[in-house]
């Protein structure tokens, strides 16, 4: 297929003839075939698409475009466990509204909380000064943060700002519901919506990533490898200086020349990091092909050396380069979690898996645990399923087989 | 299966009975590999399998072993391979592995990759005595250095220790024959044991097996697809084609009264050195019936009038390795070769591995950048002029290479692989007129229209040589090099192919360079031959003068090593 493609724009032979002929299978037709005899494989590439899907159809608007919108009560539990929660209640009297506080705080736990005790002492001091200050007061005014026995939070005075231009723009028409699908967040945003449209930054981020990173590697590598010499000594000597580089460092390096957040801002840093491996990889293919005498062949009929790189011998390790893309991809789609959890991830405006899973560690304290399921259980289904046809893919691929049916 | 119901006779070590092999290709399709095939080896002889390739040989061999795949091998349950009162297919692996190497054992066809690298040769023997033997220590090194010797290694007391790296190729298969016949197998199985080697030293192997069989009484299987060989060595030949057998019995009867059409082809269509039909007799026109058609010997040689295409002279080659800091070290891999290739005229360039025969063909094809010396094609030195102006003179000489299964790009169409050339050439006007050449040269080499649609992997060996063949006469040329071009070809094959060559000689006057090992292919294909050794012309005369008469003791030597085949049959052969 891909090579029809490239006969087509090399401008070579769209030929018609009239002898009736069965088009015969490429090498990616029959790996196609192999593939699809893959059950484990098959079901991965599903999974996989259907993710996929969902995200293009994010992007394009038509779902989870309203994720935004607090439909629900700060942290609904999730429908299948009933508004009866003890979390909602307890939400509330952080929440928030003035109309939050004086909800009295009941415990009906049926979750053993560990630190409930405490919380429950922290409440009860917090309500005794209740009458006298509202506990819902910017911290900042409300004198030393430890009389209050709250942490010190320094972008208290921030979020009180948001808090108000929210409470303003927050028209409260309509209902908010007490349970949400798979629950809510702090604001009552539904996670199930939130994970459909985090799903949109984190394969974008790890699939256009990886394309950068294996573009790099494989335009680095082809050049190292098919040149040698100098060529490959100076592209050596880059890759030795660059690997040494301790990797968070380098990543702090870049994002600190790139000074901004954003997310071509994440795809650049791990693009421009990652190639590395593909280099080493793509490298030691093109030393092997070069020698090949289908290469030798094309160098007696006279091809050049562009043509020899990437018309010959490119489609012969273009599987390497299919295998190493969706290794990364499945790499980047977990290392964008771990910048953004560094705070080198997304901007705030901007969901994603990882500032989701960034949000569930301090929700997880208070029990809250479905929005790190939701993001958790999104980015283990993918990651599996991709690893998973990754290896089928490569299987499928593999060069052994080749031969066979035409020997 | 002509004679399956005439087996060798005689006390047999094994008997194989209605073997039957097949392979799981993918879950629905099966392929069998051999077809129920019955033969004996009896006692103190030697049984040769010969065939094609996938007739089926090798995969007897393994299954007697028990080393075929488990995972899509299917042996059938009714197969017997009886030794000892034992039947092999049925006996669990735990003994089987204790016949292996004791009993039965075997060499394989590359020494270079049946040795481990980073053992030395003494470690790897001692391995097999310890496991077999129950040697320790000292014996097991005082036996592997007796059983060196027995190989002809020369000094086997400081050889035990070197490493395969550091002998030669038929050093390292003496090696393999000796960890074979370490612990005194009854039965030696040796699979195409000297196809990777010269024809000196397979010469040698040979006559060491044949030794050796004799002196320790044992039974020996060679598997081999050359009959040359098989008539020196052989007491008693099978003949496999697609898993069946085609006939068997003594050497004596099978190459002098051969009975089946097939075995009377394959004696027949390897080309000899006594004679020089216009066509070699390919095997189809033995099984259709109709027998050699072209009977007439042809006439080879070179004359002082014949026009000179190429003129090569004083070229050298040599590679450069650093050794220590600054320093540099010289390996000439060819010197001072001069030699003149008339038009129309096919010179063959034969040497044996090592002697720069191909680096003479990758040179003057610039593949290679030469060190020295010049090649004056139509009045301009080739080797001199830039890359620029060498692109205009590089279609005029092509090279076919050695193996089809590499040369040609799997994931190019046929009919890409056609095209290419005459696009990059700028030959032909149009899209059109290039595919329409393209079809053109397909019927030329043979090979139907659809093929122009089709992969390189749907087509076999000898198809994908013809293949080549036609990439290279895309661009017109004037001189051909072949290197090795049909040297990984069944002989069957291999007519095929020589008689494509032939006759595109005949029609568009190429010169060849015809570059192989293969004395025998090399007297049937050149007017004049160059014998190279050590990069260096030895000898150099029209075809028939050299093989009547050499000149030099090195030609002398190469051509007494060719294996003769069945020497009292070869009057009857030749009627």
């Amino acid at each position: 297929m891909a090579t029809h493609a490239a006969a087509l724009r090399e401008g070579r032979a769209p030929i018609v003839r009239e002898v009736p002929h069965t088009v015969s299978p490429g090498l990616w037709t029959l790996a196609w075939r192999r593939l699809r005899s893959d059950r484990v494989g098959m079901v991965s590439l599903v999974i996989v698409v259907a993710f996929l899907l969902m995200m293009i159809l994010s992007a394009a608007g038509l779902i989870a475009s309203d994720w935004n919108r607090e439909v629900g009560v700060n942290y609904a539990p999730p429908s299948f466990l009933g508004s009866e929660a003890p979390a909602a209640s307890q939400a509330a009297a952080i929440a928030p509204g003035g109309e939050a506080t004086s909800a009295a705080p009941e415990y009906k736990s049926k979750i053993v909380d560990p630190i409930g005790d405490v919380i429950a002492e922290l409440k009860a001091g917090k309500g005794e000064r209740g009458e006298s200050q509202p506990a819902a007061a910017p911290p900042a005014t409300s004198g030393t943060p430890a009389e209050q026995g709250e942490s010190v939070d320094p972008l208290a005075a921030v979020m009180a700002d948001i808090r108000a231009k929210t409470a303003q723009s927050q028209v409260h028409t309509e209902e908010r519901k007490a349970t949400l699908p798979f629950g809510g967040d702090k604001w009552g945003r539904d996670v199930l919506k939130k994970t459909i449209k985090g799903s949109e930054t984190s394969i974008f981020v790890g699939l256009a990533a990886a394309a950068l990173a294996t573009f790099l590697g494989t335009v680095f590598g082809a050049v190292a490898g098919y040149f040698g010499k100098w060529v490959d000594d100076f592209f050596n000597w880059f890759y030795s200086v660059f690997s040494s580089i301790p990797y968070l460092l380098l990543i702090l390096a870049v994002a600190a020349v790139l000074q901004q957040k954003g997310i071509m801002t994440i795809v650049l840093i791990l693009g421009l990091t990652g190639w590395a491996g593909t280099f080493r990889l793509m490298r030691a293919e093109y030393l092997k092909h070069k020698a090949r005498e289908y290469v030798q062949a094309a160098d007696a009929i006279g091809a050049s050396n562009a043509r020899r790189m990437f018309v010959h011998i490119f489609p012969n390790v273009s599987h390497v380069v299919l295998v190493q893309m969706s290794i990364y991809t499945v790499g980047f789609i977990k290392a964008e979690v771990i910048l953004s959890f560094l705070g080198f991830g997304v901007p705030v405006d901007v969901v994603s898996w990882g500032s989701m899973l960034n949000e569930a560690q301090n929700e997880l304290i208070l029990g809250k645990w479905w929005q790190l399921v939701a993001a958790g259980t999104a980015m283990a289904l993918l990651v599996t399923a991709f690893s998973l046809f990754t290896d089928a893919l490569r299987d499928a691929l593999d060069p052994k087989l080749k031969g066979r049916a035409g020997a | 299966m002509t004679s399956v119901a005439n087996p060798i006779s005689g006390s047999a070590l094994v008997s194989i009975r209605d073997l039957r092999i097949s392979f799981r290709l993918d879950r629905k399709t099966r392929f069998e590999a051999v077809k129920g095939i019955s033969f004996d080896i009896p006692q103190n002889s030697t049984v040769a399998l010969v065939g094609e390739s996938g007739s089926g040989k090798s995969v007897t061999s393994l299954a007697m072993l028990g080393l075929l795949p488990p995972e899509n091998s299917i042996i059938d349950r009714a197969s017997q391979i009886v030794y000892g009162g034992r039947n092999l297919v049925s006996l669990p692996i735990g003994e089987l592995r204790k016949l292996r190497g004791a009993d039965i054992s075997m060499i394989f066809q590359e020494p270079m990759t049946s040795l481990n690298p980073v053992f030395s040769v003494g470690w790897q023997l001692e391995e097999v005595l310890r496991l077999h033997m129950g040697m320790t220590g000292r014996a097991a090194r005082k036996r592997s250095i007796e059983v060196l010797r027995e190989v002809g290694i020369p000094e086997p007391e400081r050889r035990i220790d070197a490493y395969p790296s550091q002998l030669s190729g038929g050093q390292q298969q003496r090696v393999m024959i000796a960890m074979a016949i370490a612990c005194e197998p009854k039965l030696l199985i040796a699979d195409e044991p000297t196809t990777a080697l010269d024809v000196t030293i397979q010469k040698q192997i040979l006559d060491l097996i044949a030794d050796l069989q004799k002196r320790r009484q044992m039974s020996v299987l060679f598997i081999t697809h050359d009959l040359a060989v098989v008539g020196e060595i052989a007491d008693y030949v099978v003949v496999m084609r697609n898993g069946e057998i085609r006939e068997q019995g003594p050497a004596k009867a099978v190459f002098e009264t051969p009975q089946d059409t097939y075995t009377k082809a394959l004696l027949r269509c390897r080309p000899q050195l006594d004679r020089r039909p216009t066509r070699l007799p390919v095997i189809d026109d033995y099984m259709r019936g109709t027998g050699p058609t072209h009977t007439e010997e042809r006439r080879r040689g070179v004359r002082m009038s014949d026009p000179i295409v190429l003129d090569v002279k004083n070229l050298g080659k040599s590679f450069y390795s650093r050794e220590g800091l600054f320093g540099k070290r010289e390996f000439k891999a060819v010197k001072d070769v001069s030699f003149k290739l008339p038009k129309g005229k096919t010179l063959g360039l034969v040497g044996e591995s090592g002697s720069g025969k191909t680096t003479v063909g990758l040179t003057l094809m610039r593949l290679h950048e030469a060190t020295t010396g010049e090649a004056i094609f139509e009045g301009r030195d080739l080797l001199s002029m830039s890359p620029k102006e060498f692109m205009a003179y590089k279609r005029r000489i092509q090279i076919i290479f050695q193996n089809p299964y590499a040369s040609l790009n799997p994931r190019f169409t046929i009919g890409q692989i056609l095209v290419e050339p005459m696009q990059i050439h700028g030959i032909g006007d149009s899209t059109q007129a290039r595919t329409d050449m393209a079809f053109e040269l397909l019927d030329k080499v043979g090979l139907a229209e659809v093929s122009f649609y089709k992969y390189p992997h749907e087509f076999s060996g000898g198809q994908r040589q013809r293949i080549a063949i036609a990439r290279c006469l895309t661009m017109k040329p004037d001189i051909l090099i072949c290197d090795e071009s049909v040297s990984a070809l069944d002989v069957s094959v291999q007519a095929q192919v020589l008689n494509l060559l032939q006759d595109l000689q005949d029609e568009f006057g190429l010169s060849y360079i015809f570059i192989s090992h293969d004395l025998a292919v090399v007297k049937y294909i050149s007017d004049e031959v160059m014998v190279m050794n050590e990069g260096s012309i030895v000898e150099m005369a029209n075809s028939d003068e050299i093989y009547r008469h050499p000149k030099m003791p090195y030609t002398r030597n190469l051509l007494a090593s060719i294996p003769k085949g069945w020497q009292g049959g070869r009057e009857r052969a030749n009627d």
